[in-house]
């Protein structure tokens, strides 16, 4: 039964590589996911993960299928999309996610245009399914470098971070915090993002991303038990998509989504936290 | 009352032909003006006059249209401000001290350690009644609760100019005594304070000065000159105008040193009313 679990791993170094850069995201990603679904922005990840599709087809386009190229394209696209959605939202009457949906569907469709034009069906699948078992030095070192990134950015800025979901009208009131502390947030996204889509695509990025953020909700209450929470979460979904798309022959990052989807399925029926097996049988009320 | 460190001296807040508004439209008029240090004040007025735009504007959350709010010597941590309606995330997982301890970003920044300030903490929080209530997700709150909630972090800002918007608004009596003995302890302490209010009884019985807002100001001195029935008329029947064709306003909005009495060519200003431009007198301090 272990050996079921640990021989893919112990045997394949593809299976190494593709463990540790799922890791690496699951530690960096699923915190991020975390205050996106507590600013209630979860929906935004997806637009945000759809803007990066152009970067990358723009890097594909130069460089072919090139990590580094592909990546900084994305990155290029998702910060700009994200700066000049966040700065027309501060400046005229648009709501941040009015002004985002304009900015990703114009990206998006520059993305879609550039890679009919010029790429064939395969390399859209390569870029929108991701190439997890295919990881090779570059890309664990780049997902490893995001994860060290969003956790000493998270660090740094969680105080006010915290302060600007709660109440961000007070933040401003006290301190020029409250927009570069917003920039930074939405920048660990399109981070994370494109981490994401090195592992796992374009198109599943958000997954290992929300997934274990909002199942985390299910088993804690406050952020000292849902940050470390979702990063469980994360790797329990990395290793049994792992294990899946190995033994049944499966593309790995639906399988890892998918995986993670039926945590959160679970977490939903016997999470300890608002599951719902647990309103069958109500506690009476205290007291006081 | 909780231990703070020193009493801050109030700060004065001024105006100069200050005018703010929304597309244009003026919703505070060519407001000129001083709130003293260390004064305490009502602002007072129908729907719509314009009380807590003025405050949004003090704040900076709104650009004046024309003219400028004049914070001599005011760092933005030296104003504390209690909107009427917070913008407060209540489904927030954040528990009571950690709302209240946001008090205190101006001494412990993003990263200092809350730890030595945690008596202060629990002092405020004391303060406001809310004892016990530490560990609880502010979701758990009631209205009135959150509301004592914010006076205690207005509390540990330890600011020289507080400004409320409506901070009684569905509290009842009890609270809104206790609130209100915590406003009089900052005015003992010297702090300049401003309060939007609409119970007018309230403002007679603990506000000293009354600032009238009709979009101009309609009176603005001793509360008992200020809040004449018939300055109250004048304020009803200014407010009632939303001319969405109203022409562009040609009236100088140069900066005046006074009082609202000063620009003569608006037929809105009063000019019978006493107070105007007394703001300067001492009763209050």
């Amino acid at each position: 039964m272990i050996d079921l679990l640990t021989a893919p791993f112990v045997e394949f170094a593809f299976m190494r590589r593709a463990l540790a850069g799922c890791v690496a995201l699951s530690v960096g990603a699923a915190p991020v996911g975390v205050f996106l679904t507590l600013r209630r922005m979860s929906l935004m990840s997806e637009a945000m993960s759809h803007a990066i599709l152009p970067g990358a087809a723009v890097g594909f386009l130069w460089a072919g299928l090139s990590l580094p190229a592909m990546t900084l394209g994305g990155l290029v696209a998702g910060l700009a999309v994200a700066m000049l959605s966040g700065l027309v939202a501060r400046s005229t009457v648009l709501r941040e996610d009015a002004s985002l949906a304009a900015f990703y569907l114009i990206s998006l469709a520059g993305g879609v245009l550039l890679i009919s034009a010029r790429g064939s069906s395969i390399d859209l699948l390569h870029i929108l399914f991701g190439t997890v078992l295919a990881l090779d030095d570059d890309a664990l070192v780049l997902l490893g470098g995001i994860s060290t990134v969003t956790l000493i950015g998270l660090a740094v800025a969680y105080r006010p971070l915290v302060m600007e979901c709660v109440d961000p009208l007070f933040l401003r009131s006290v301190g020029r915090a409250s927009g570069p502390v917003h920039y930074a947030f939405l920048a660990l996204v399109v981070l994370n993002l494109v981490g994401g889509f090195a592992a796992l695509g374009t198109l599943l990025a958000v997954g290992l991303m929300l997934l274990p953020a909002i199942t985390a909700r299910f088993w804690a209450v406050d952020l000292s038990g849902l940050l470390p929470a979702s990063v469980v979460l994360a790797l329990m979904a990395s290793v049994a998509g792992l294990l899946v798309s190995y033994y049944a022959s499966l593309p790995t990052g639906p399988a890892i989504v998918l995986a993670a989807g039926a945590l959160y399925l679970a977490s939903m029926l016997l999470g300890p936290r608002g599951g719902l097996v647990w309103r069958l049988i109500p506690a009476r009320h205290l007291e006081a | 009352m909780a231990p703070l460190p020193r009493p801050a001296p109030g700060g004065a807040l001024a105006f100069r032909g200050l005018t703010l508004g929304y597309a244009r439209h003026p919703a505070v008029h060519h407001l000129d003006g001083t709130f003293r240090p260390g004064s305490l004040t009502a602002v007072v007025g129908p729907n719509g006059a314009g009380k807590s735009t003025l405050l949004k504007g003090i704040m900076g959350e709104i650009g004046p249209l024309e003219g400028e709010v004049v914070r001599s010597g005011l760092s933005r941590q030296d104003i504390a401000y209690l909107p009427q309606a917070a913008e407060i995330d209540r489904a927030f997982p954040i528990s009571v001290f950690d709302l209240v301890a946001m008090g205190l970003w101006r001494r412990v920044g993003p990263w200092r350690s809350l730890g030595r300030h945690r008596g202060a903490v629990e002092a405020a929080l004391a303060a406001v009644g809310l004892t016990g209530f530490e560990r609880r997700p502010i979701g758990t709150l009631s209205g009135g609760q959150l509301r004592r909630a914010l006076f205690a972090r207005v509390l540990l800002q330890d600011a020289r100019v507080i400004l409320l918007d409506e901070p009684f608004a569905a509290i009842d009596a009890r609270t809104t005594d206790e609130l209100l003995a915590l406003v009089h302890g900052w005015h003992g302490e010297g702090r300049t304070v401003v309060a939007v209010l609409h119970d007018l009884d309230q403002v007679a019985r603990h506000f000293p000065e009354t600032l009238l807002l009709a979009r101009e100001a309609v009176a603005w001195g001793a509360t008992a000159t200020a809040l004449t029935p018939e300055n109250l008329r004048r304020a009803r029947r200014l407010c009632e105008a939303w001319d969405e064709e109203a022409p562009v306003c040609r009236a100088p909005a140069q900066p005046h040193a006074h009082g609202p009495q000063d620009h003569g060519s608006h037929d809105h200003a009063s000019h019978d009313n006493g107070p105007h431009g007394r703001h300067n007198h001492g009763h209050a301090a």
